[in-house]
Formats: structure tokens, C-alpha cells, sequence
């Protein structure tokens, strides 16, 4: 789960982190209030989680609340490269001397933490990494040493920070470093981290991704979570404990294990079709998951046929195809596809034998996978004729 | 011989008195695996079918001479558990448990690699040597004895191709899933390592998937260290990026972690690459054919 820049910097305060004041707006009257609040010149930001805000209109400089309000009317509604803007950040401008980029994130590579620093900050890092690496520095950092100083120092001196902003990188770096292990970050980013003509060290924009398995333990943080954006359908699936994901095509898949799964959607496209959905029912499925999970497939209109894919494991046969039968049974005339079923593994004789004795003419049984990808895109391009 | 689990494992099921835990140790019982023990704190003296239980890791170690562990415990204490048996001087540890924060296990990841243990997992169905010890998940019936060493970031997907080799004839002396998550125990190249090095294993088949760059390393690997044959299977070529596809860890993070990318790399080192899981068990019953 990624933050919003005002919660990420409101992350960051609370550790310690120099941040501009500034509070986050949802209207142009409140972006006018904070304005008004914090007096002089300030930003008003568009609060979207994708990069290129600035150069899309949605970074503005407003001297007073009036022109304040006048930004925030045109930039809460706009489209960021898909992203709807829905609330603007107004805070303190700043008087910058300097920009710099810091970050602290978890290296699958190296299972460990990396830390990264550059005197090139205010640009798209990813570009400055593909053009000239060797402007940031890296270093590993163990997790059971943590960041410790001579960490700090190889990043401010590595990468050549004026020398009057390396007291308050390294503060800086210190503190982004709590943030990272208090709030189980997997990435803690700075840029612009700025120098300020007044010598103060500055995150001016922050970003924060957060490890999805520890949000247990951070409830605060869960609550921060942007629901707005969310499919119907996602939702409606995640309420039932179901790991669904939708795409854009239109055959339905469900099956058991994600690579398995995403196995299926690959088979599918090589059968020359489009999966509509990536739906786990995971290990040990039972019949009412599986009725559940084809409730949400079906309620895809763009779907026009299924293909059901269990390989048997712990997950029994004869539960999943009860499950299917159920399904059948709970949604009645709203099956208008056709649903092509391939088990295998543990009780799949029991389950064939279940589904075969279903009055419904819908459920096709298919021997092997990639047969069960050919049959089930043949029917779908069938339908889509029809 | 086989690779991680053999005749010569001492099992000791951590959890063994939860639901999955008893389940799967009787199961791994059942196959042939020697389980000696399990740890439940404070039910020492119990015993689940003649399986007795200890208060410890240590204790279980002490009096049934365990030397691998197998871990089902909730994801609150299954890092503590992994601590635990790896300080009682375990030597595998095979860990189950998903949804284990990321931080606590690059931890605990960083500790038990200075102890000098091997652990599978987390997040993982395990380990099997078909005929010899089953340890986790792995439905031992779909396995059979072989030639090919099986290594794998997921779960059912493996069962698809050993249950497709078998069809073919052929099985594996062991199969390693190494687990979904970003940060598992044992990598690709780790168990790439000991297959190379095992003696009855001719060729090797590795299930990878979107997200991070072990395979892109593991053909490195392959290419600079391995004279056995090695063909593979690449799931998730349809995943869309930034969406994390069941695995804590199949994520395509901006234009890194593809599974195209990861195809080419594999097959830049000479690895070939199914399209399809069936493929791959052909390509794999193909390379110990050739030999």
C-alpha cells in the first residue's frame, strides 16, 4: 500500500523528519483556509500516487488564499495520467539553495536494506539510474547493524552534498531510517530533498510504501487507505476473503494457487483469448468459496465464459465441483456462459463424476489445462459471435 | 541421494498441535518421513498419535535427536519459532506460514544465513524426496522417484508439472518450493547449488514467476556454475504491473520483474524455457532422456 504525499510527510513529522508546514485540502475553500493559516507563499499540490504531477499543471505557487483557492478549483478533479486528483496538499513554499535525492528501502537482491543517495534531486530518479548511475550512491545496510553513521557518511560525501546540507542530510537520514522500521516501510523516498537558502535540510515531497503483510500491526496506517478507487468487483471480492484482481478481457478464471493462476492467464492468451480476472481460491477451497468466487466472476458483465482450473492438492475435487454445482444452484438463470471445468489431483474422479451428473448444460469438463484454455476461448469468441 | 530432506531427517513439527499443523505432520508421517517430535509450548507430555509434544525446540532436540524442523505457526510468532529452532542448532528449517512482515523476516533471513542453517520458505508448500521424506504440504502422492531436481516459487503450479512428468515417466529425487514471498530463506541459486552438487539429480526444473530478479540471477548461475541440464517455466506473462498477483512477491515493479525478461535472461544462459507447463515437463523429460 502506497501513502499520499500529506500522509507520508505526516508520517515523517512524527519522527522527526523536517517537513514544510502545510496541511491537505479536499476543497478550494479549505485549500484558501490553510493558505490563510500558514500566510506568505504557498504550494498548492495535487495529492495523486503517480509520478509527473508538476509538468501535468498540478504543482502551482499561490502568493495569497484567493489565488490559492483559484488552484485548487482547477487542480482537485483533474487527470493525472489516470489518476483523478481529489484533494491538494497547501503548504509553505520554499526558498531552495539545493535539491538532493535520498531513499531507504527494503533489497529483495541482497535481502537486506539499501540506501541510496544523489546530488541530483527534483528529476525522475528512474532516468537519472538508466543515464548516469554512478550519481547515486548505494549502500547496503544490514538490517541487524541498521543505518549507523558511517552509512550516513558514505551517502552525503559519496554523492557530493554542499557541505552546508550534510549536518542536516545525515539528521535526516537518521530519522527516515526510523520511519522505515517503526512503520514497516518497504521504501521510504525523498525528492526533492532540499537544501533552503536559510540552510535548513528539507523533505520537500516524500513517498512511502508499506509492507502489506505488517499492516496487522499498524491499524492507523490501514485506515489511511484510499478505498475511492477501488473496483466494485475487487471489493466485493476482498469482503469475501477472496484474492481477486480484474483485467481487461473476458474469460473468467478461477483456480487454486496464484502461480497456477497466473499459469492459466498465460495459456488463455496463447489459446488467443483474454483473461477478464486473476481469482485465487487458494488452498483447501471449499464449496463455499468456490460459489462465491464464480458469484464475482459472473457479476463481470465483459465476462462470456469461465474456465475453472484446480489442480488438487490439499484442495479436494469433489468440494470444488460441489461448489461449482452450488453456484449453479445460487445464481440459477444469471449463468448465461458457459463455465469449462479441469480438475485434477486429490478427489478429482469424485468431482468429474459430480459434475457430470449436473443437470445443467453449462458446465464442460475439459481433460487437461491447455485444453480446457482452447475450449473455454473457443466458447467465449463463440458467444461474443452469438 | 536427495537434496535438504531424506531418510536421514528427524522431523520436529512446530504448531504440530494446531488444525493444519496435525494435519500435515500425520500426512508427512503417513508418507515415510521419521516425525520424532512437536513443539507446542506448555503441552509438554501430550502427544498427537504417539507423536509427543515438548515445551521447546530445544527440549524436542535434546530427546528425539531432531534435526530439521517444520514450522506451522501463526504469522505473529512464526518468526520467533524460526529463532527458536535455529538457536536449538536445527539445521533445515522448513517454514509455512504466509503473510510474515517483511522486515522480520530480512531480519531473521540475516541471522539464521550467520548460523549457517538452510531454510525453505516462508510462505512455501515445502519439501519432498520422492520415496525418501516429505516435509510440509507437498501432496506425496503426485510424486514420484527420479532423475530431476524440482525447485519452484509456487505451490500448485509444481504439482502441475511433476503431475505432468509422472504422465511422462519421469520423477525427482526432491522438489523445493521456496515460497511467494519477497524475502525467502532459500533462493533459486541456493538449491540450484546443492542439485548441481547432488549426485542422483541429472537435470533440473525451475518454476519462477513476476516479480524481483532471482531468476535473472539464478541464469547467471546456471550459466557460469551448472553442467547439469536446466529448463524452465515463467508464469505471469499476462500480469498487469503494480498489482500483486497472490504472492506477497509476484509483483512487476515499474518495468522490472517481467516474466519476459526473465524468460530471455534463462534463455540467453542456455536454459530452455516451456511456454507452457506442459512443455516444460516435455522439455524436462527431454533433458534426461538426452543423457
Amino acid at each position: 500500500m502506497d501513502l499520499f504525499e500529506h500522509q507520508a510527510k505526516e508520517l515523517f513529522a512524527r519522527h522527526g523528519v523536517a517537513v514544510p508546514r502545510g496541511r491537505v485540502a479536499w476543497s478550494p475553500e479549505e485549500a484558501a483556509a490553510v493558505a490563510a493559516e500558514l500566510g506568505g507563499t504557498v504550494a498548492v499540490k495535487a495529492q495523486v500516487q503517480i509520478g509527473g504531477r508538476g509538468k501535468a499543471g498540478g504543482i502551482k505557487l499561490a502568493g495569497d488564499p484567493a489565488e490559492a483557492r483559484a488552484h485548487a478549483e482547477r487542480i482537485i478533479g483533474m487527470d493525472i495520467r489516470g489518476h483523478t486528483v481529489r484533494r491538494v496538499l497547501v503548504e509553505e513554499a520554499s526558498d531552495i539553495a539545493a535539491e538532493y535525492y535520498v531513499a531507504i528501502l527494503h533489497d529483495r537482491a541482497s535481502k537486506g536494506f539499501l540506501a541510496m543517495a544523489s546530488a541530483e534531486g527534483g528529476v525522475d530518479i528512474e532516468e537519472v539510474a538508466a543515464t548516469r548511475p554512478e550519481a547515486i550512491v548505494k549502500v547496503p545496510v544490514n538490517p541487524l547493524v541498521g543505518l549507523r553513521s558511517y552509512h550516513v557518511n558514505q551517502l552525503v560525501y559519496g554523492a557530493g552534498f554542499d557541505e552546508r546540507a550534510r549536518k542536516g542530510a545525515a539528521e535526516l537520514l537518521a530519522r527516515l531510517y526510523d520511519v522505515l522500521v517503526a512503520a514497516d516501510c518497504m521504501l521510504v523516498e525523498v525528492n526533492p530533498l532540499v537544501l533552503t537558502g536559510g540552510g535548513q535540510v528539507v523533505a520537500l515531497d516524500g513517498k512511502v510504501s508499506l509492507d502489506d503483510s505488517a499492516l496487522v500491526r499498524h491499524p492507523d496506517l490501514e485506515a489511511l487507505r484510499d478505498t475511492s478507487a477501488v473496483d466494485p468487483q475487487e471489493q466485493a471480492a476482498k469482503e469475501k476473503g477472496l484474492n481477486y484482481i480484474k483485467l481487461d478481457g473476458y474469460v473468467g478464471i478461477i483456480g487454486n494457487g496464484a502461480g497456477l493462476v497466473m499459469s492459466t492467464l498465460d495459456v488463455v492468451a496463447q489459446a488467443g483469448g483474454k483473461a477478464a480476472n486473476f481469482l485465487d481460491v487458494g488452498g483447501g477451497a471449499s464449496a463455499e468459496t468456490m460459489a462465491d468466487g464464480l458469484a464475482v466472476i459472473l457479476s463481470d458483465s465483459k465476462v462470456r465464459g469461465v474456465l475453472v482450473n484446480i489442480f488438487g492438492g490439499i484442495t479436494r475435487g469433489d468440494l470444488v465441483a460441489q461448489g461449482i454445482l452450488d453456484a449453479l444452484d445460487r445464481l440459477g438463470d444469471k449463468v448465461q456462459v458457459p463455465l469449462v471445468v479441469r480438475l485434477d489431483g486429490t478427489n478429482a474422479e469424485e468431482g468429474r463424476a459430480l459434475l457430470a451428473g449436473s443437470p445443467s448444460d453449462k458446465v464442460i469438463p475439459a481433460a487437461t489445462m491447455l485444453d480446457a484454455a482452447r475450449k473455454a476461448v473457443e466458447l467465449a469468441n463463440a458467444k461474443a459471435g452469438a | 541421494m536427495a537434496i535438504l530432506v531424506d531418510e536421514r531427517t528427524r522431523l520436529v513439527v512446530q504448531g504440530l498441535t494446531g488444525r493444519e499443523g496435525r494435519f500435515h505432520a500425520l500426512r508427512n508421517r503417513d508418507y515415510g518421513t521419521k516425525v520424532v517430535a512437536g513443539v507446542t509450548p506448555g503441552k509438554a507430555g501430550q502427544d498427537v498419535e504417539g507423536i509427543p509434544v515438548f515445551n521447546t525446540v530445544a527440549g524436542a532436540v535434546a530427546e528425539t535427536g531432531a534435526n530439521t524442523s517444520l514450522i506451522f505457526v501463526p504469522a505473529r510468532f512464526a518468526v520467533d519459532a524460526l529463532y527458536e529452532a535455529v538457536d536449538a542448532g536445527i539445521g533445515v528449517v522448513v517454514l509455512i506460514t504466509e503473510n510474515i512482515p517483511v522486515l522480520d523476516m530480512t531480519r531473521a533471513y540475516n541471522y539464521v544465513k550467520a548460523k549457517g542453517a538452510a531454510l525453505v520458505g516462508p510462505n512455501c508448500p515445502g519439501v519432498i524426496s520422492p520415496g525418501k521424506a516429505s516435509v510440509g504440504i507437498i501432496p506425496g502422492e503426485i510424486t514420484h522417484a527420479g532423475p530431476v531436481g524440482l525447485v519452484s516459487r509456487s505451490g500448485t503450479l509444481t504439482y502441475q508439472v511433476m503431475y505432468e512428468m509422472a504422465t511422462a515417466g519421469v520423477g525427482q529425487t526432491t522438489c523445493v518450493g521456496i515460497g511467494g514471498d519477497p524475502v525467502v530463506g532459500s533462493s533459486f541459486i541456493d538449491v540450484l547449488e546443492r542439485f548441481q552438487d547432488d549426485p542422483e539429480t541429472e537435470a533440473v526444473v525451475m518454476i519462477g514467476e513476476i516479480g524481483g530478479d532471482d531468476e535473472e540471477r539464478a541464469a547467471r548461475f546456471i550459466a557460469e556454475e551448472m553442467s547439469k541440464p536446466v529448463v524452465a517455466y515463467i508464469a505471469g506473462f499476462e500480469a498487469p504491473p503494480g498489482k500483486r498477483m497472490g504472492h506477497a512477491g509476484a509483483i512487476i515493479s515499474g518495468s522490472s520483474g517481467t516474466a519476459q525478461a526473465k524468460a530471455e535472461a534463462l534463455e540467453a544462459a542456455g536454459v530452455r524455457v516451456g511456454r507452457n507447463p506442459t512443455e516444460a515437463a516435455e522439455l524436462a523429460v527431454a533433458a534426461v532422456k538426452e543423457r
